[in-house]
């Protein structure tokens, strides 16, 4: 068996004179939990879906185990789908929805019999194989899904914001339970979400997309911790974003003051995008910062404060257990490690300032980008 | 397979059309036959609206048949729709729902029969000497139009938010003015595709007028009588300019639809 | 709350004496018809002519089955039609809609009629055949013309809720079938045929109904020579020298009993789907 089970080459997508994906390369290997990772209409979900076959790319080749598989319709690809809002069949009973793919396949009716209740009682659902779906909640619903899919022994199983519908308690208990469930499968895994935590937490490998174009792929401690462009740092946490100035190897100027940082490699005073993760700045008297500023906002968190401060009319978020008052003028520290630094590219300048920072404005994005996307998959 | 599709398409759409093209085609022919196409007149069309007198006079009483019973029915059926939405018992909206799809599931001859023989019952206790008339083909088609009132403008009241009565009268209007402004706007689309659906049911009822009309004469029921005899294309050629008349009405109606539901989706 | 109620009569009162009036009085004039002699008598005896006349069976059962085999070549090019139909884009789909629903708004006897121009032994079509050199064919008279005008007249009340209960089947289900192992076929079979069976059912009785009560589309095809129950119903009230309403009441209550009958049955077929199974005549 091949390493690599998928992988994608220079994928392109275009609806009429609108490009969804702009040239896709990527490989999955064998056996692992990878996640693109998106807001939407970053074109994860068509990428998802061409690997799955409901869609054939514009351009670019799709190989399984080696072998290309455009010509191949979905139901001969070893691969198979839970849906964003699973596509439960309204028409059969729990037990016949999991028993779905194994009756195409004309599979001896003891075995289907066996398979299923051993596939229920994996997923908790033993006891409920004559319920109808539309009786059943969101997360039992999800967890049909999840059955009717693992039951083929699919090679490669991809989901599409699975968790999405359900509440926040149990999306937490269904992440680890996925997780589990795939490390004791072994199946390679493929998951689309919006959602960066879910991200972090669950995948082997995180592919960040934007634009139709993959911005990152990498573990989610590199994602996080060495972003590759203002993109990825804003969509990947809470990051400030600050115009530097590379004036040697390991040493970089911001708002006119040099900072010691642990990168290299940079042209002589090249432009550059600088940032720093607002829990990596330490709140200290003035005379002991390094830069020097006044706090703007003050908001309890429960677990921290998020406070901004502005220095030169740019505004950091900064995160601390300490409370400080607004108005009050505070010096800012920060460790050489603390600081990454990131080449220029089409997204400087658009991301990691807090001025227009609330949390109103951000819920609102939200919900548009919700709206946007439910309109999306209504379009298809 | 799309190919194959799209022959199959086309094969049942040649079926359906194929009396309606032959009546366009005919209605131009410069010949008295129905069968061979002699040349390209509009002799029909003039003959028709020369010497048509009794075709014109029953195409006239249907139209007026139409209209009047129509508006009636659109009248009558969204009162009665507002009436339903607002029924809290379930047995009574039922009762009801069921009582309203009568005249849909009924067979036309037993719903024009069971008419009939009410009205001549009537009209021989009160001794009239026409007992079926203008009266009762009007009450008729009232009827059949109902259901397609009722079962346009239910669904669209329901949908509408039942908080929107309540906020009008919040905001100063009493319960009436509060339907004219609130609802009546919003369940406007479902009023007009009721009442052109009932228009051309009624346009097109033949069986039902059959048996309720007496001695008004609508043009199904005149051509009906026709048949007995070869037909002249002049029949055709009004058929025709009825043809384009539903033709355009129904693309009408399409576009009503499409734009009510292109705004329902930029409301949600 | 009493103003509410009062309100609630003077919407409801004027639709509720209507529908008493001109629906259900005149079904008891029927009844009442059915069940009494010419002068007014309490009777059984029209139910026991009807039931024990030969000739009353034999067109009651032929009109059965005429609009039975009507409704089965109805659903068999309707079903096919309207799959296609949904696979096409949007677009095209609100095309033909307006397309199949056309036909059904123009005058039925002026399409029968023009049927028949079409089928007549001089008509187009045997004007057709002898260019070719072919034998002119005798169509009207027929049992088979006559069950080809209902099913002309009648395919759209097919296609329309069958077409609308296919398209309503969510995208992603078909998605999943074919994700699960189902080819075109499969996918057909095991998912669309049973969620579309509210459509089917409601196109068989939109469709059953007035193929086995028509009368005038056996009279244009057959020039009589084939007799549906419509067609006797019809000459007791207006043809035959003497008229017997009784004996036409009573042949149109039994048609009636028997149309509630099959339609109570069709509808156990269907769970409680009522959304669909009443969706077809509503464009």
């Amino acid at each position: 068996m091949s390493e690599n089970i998928i992988e994608l080459k220079n994928i392109r997508m275009s609806y009429d004179s609108n490009t969804v994906l702009d040239g896709v390369d990527l490989t999955i290997k064998n056996g692992e939990f990878v996640t693109f990772l998106g807001p939407s209409g970053c074109g994860k979900t068509t990428t998802l879906r061409i690997i799955a076959g409901f869609e054939s790319q514009t351009d670019g080749d799709v190989f399984f185990e080696g072998k290309n598989i455009n010509a191949v319709p979905p139901h001969k690809r070893h691969i198979n789908t839970i849906f964003q809002r699973y596509a439960l069949f309204p028409h059969l009973n729990v037990y016949d929805n999991v028993a779905f793919g194994l009756k195409v396949k004309n599979t001896p009716k003891s075995e289907i019999n066996e398979k299923v209740s051993k596939m229920l009682e994996m997923v908790n659902l033993k006891g409920l194989e004559r319920r109808k779906i539309d009786t059943l909640s969101g997360g039992q619903q999800q967890r049909v899904a999840i059955a009717r899919a693992i039951i083929n022994h699919p090679k490669v199983l991809l989901l599409d914001e699975p968790l999405s519908a359900l509440d926040l308690k149990l999306r937490k208990d269904m992440q680890v339970e996925l997780k589990a469930l795939q490390k004791r499968t072994g199946i390679t895994f493929i998951f689309v979400t919006h959602d960066q935590e879910e991200a972090l937490s669950m995948s082997d490998t995180v592919v960040v997309m934007d634009k139709g174009r993959i911005q990152q792929i990498g573990s989610p401690a590199d994602i996080y911790n060495e972003p590759e462009n203002a993109f990825v740092a804003d969509f990947i946490g809470e990051s400030n974003i600050i115009d530097g100035i590379m004036r040697k190897d390991f040493l970089v100027e911001i708002n006119r003051k040099q900072f010691t940082c642990l990168d290299s490699g940079f042209n002589l005073n090249e432009e550059v995008d600088v940032v720093i993760r607002p829990e990596d700045v330490d709140i200290v008297p003035p005379m002991n910062g390094m830069l020097e500023g006044q706090v703007t906002s003050v908001t309890f968190l429960g677990v921290h404060y998020e406070i901004i401060v502005d220095i030169n009319n740019f505004k950091w978020m900064i995160q601390t257990t300490d409370k400080h008052e607004v108005g009050e003028t505070v010096g800012l520290y920060i460790e050489p490690d603390a600081i990454h630094i990131m080449k220029k590219s089409e997204y400087s300048g658009t991301f990691g300032d807090y001025s227009s920072y609330s949390e109103e404005l951000d819920e609102m994005n939200e919900e548009s980008a919700e709206a946007q996307a439910l309109e999306e998959s209504a379009d298809e | 397979m799309r190919v194959l599709r799209g022959i199959f398409i086309a094969l049942i759409l040649i079926l359906l059309y194929a009396p309606m093209i032959v009546m366009l085609v005919f209605s131009f022919n410069s010949g008295t036959g129905t069968a061979v196409f002699e040349g390209f007149s509009l002799r029909w069309y003039k003959e028709l609206f020369l010497y048509g007198g009794d075709m014109l006079g029953a195409l006239r009483n249907t139209l007026i048949l139409a209209l009047l019973s129509s508006i009636v029915s659109t009248v009558l059926g969204t009162v009665a729709a507002v009436g339903i939405s607002k029924m809290k018992k379930q047995w009574t909206k039922s009762t009801i729902m069921s009582i309203t799809n009568i005249p849909m599931m009924n067979p036309e001859v037993v719903t024009g029969i069971s008419m009939m023989l009410m009205f001549v019952f009537i009209g021989r206790i009160l001794n009239l000497i026409n007992s079926v008339n203008f009266i009762t083909i009007l009450i008729a088609h009232i009827t059949f139009g109902l259901p397609y009132v009722i079962l346009n403008v239910l669904p669209r009241l329901s949908s509408t938010d039942k908080h929107l009565t309540e906020a009008a009268m919040d905001l100063g209007c009493t319960s009436v003015e509060a339907f004219f402004k609130a609802v009546l706007p919003s369940i406007t689309p479902g009023i007009i595709v009721g009442f052109i659906m009932a228009f051309t049911m009624s346009l097109d009822d033949f069986v039902i007028s059959y048996f309720t009309n007496g001695t008004y004469q609508t043009l199904p029921l005149l051509i009906y009588s026709m048949t007995r005899k070869p037909m002249k294309p002049d029949v055709y050629a009004l058929e025709s300019i009825m043809f384009i008349i539903i033709l355009v009405l129904m693309i009408l109606l399409n576009i009503i639809q499409s734009d009510d539901k292109k705004k329902g989706r930029k409301a949600s | 709350m009493n103003k509410n109620k009062s309100g609630q009569v003077v919407l409801n009162a004027p639709y509720l004496l209507w529908s008493v009036l001109f629906i259900i009085v005149p079904l008891i004039f029927v009844v009442y018809y059915a069940f009494t002699t010419a002068d007014g008598q309490f009777t059984f005896e029209n139910i026991t002519t009807f039931f024990t006349s030969r000739d009353y069976m034999y067109v009651f059962c032929m009109s059965m089955l005429y609009a039975l085999i009507a409704t089965v070549i109805c659903l068999l090019l309707s079903y096919p039609f309207a799959y296609c139909m949904s696979k096409t884009s949007a677009s095209v789909q609100g095309m033909l809609m307006l397309l199949v629903m056309l036909p059904m708004l123009m005058n039925l006897v002026v399409r029968t009629y023009s049927w028949r121009q079409i089928l007549e032994r001089t008509g187009i079509l045997n004007t057709f055949l002898e260019s070719l050199g072919l034998p002119a064919v005798t169509f009207l008279g027929s049992a088979g013309t006559v069950i080809f005008g209902m099913v002309y007249n009648y395919l759209p009340f097919m296609i329309l809720p069958i077409y609308s209960s296919i398209s309503k089947v969510d995208k992603s289900l078909l998605e999943a079938s074919s994700d699960l192992g189902c080819n075109v076929f499969g996918t057909i079979k095991r998912v669309i045929l049973p969620l579309s069976i509210p459509g089917v059912l409601s196109g068989i009785t939109m469709v059953f109904v007035p193929c086995v009560s028509t009368f005038y589309i056996s009279r244009i095809f057959s020039e009589g020579r084939i007799v549906m129950i419509g067609d006797i119903i019809e000459e007791k009230f207006y043809r035959s020298g003497a008229p017997d309403y009784n004996i036409g009441a009573t042949i149109s209550l039994v048609l009636m009993l028997i149309i509630v009958i099959s339609l109570a049955v069709v509808n156990n077929f269907s769970d409680n789907d009522e959304e669909n199974s009443s969706g077809g005549i509503v464009i």
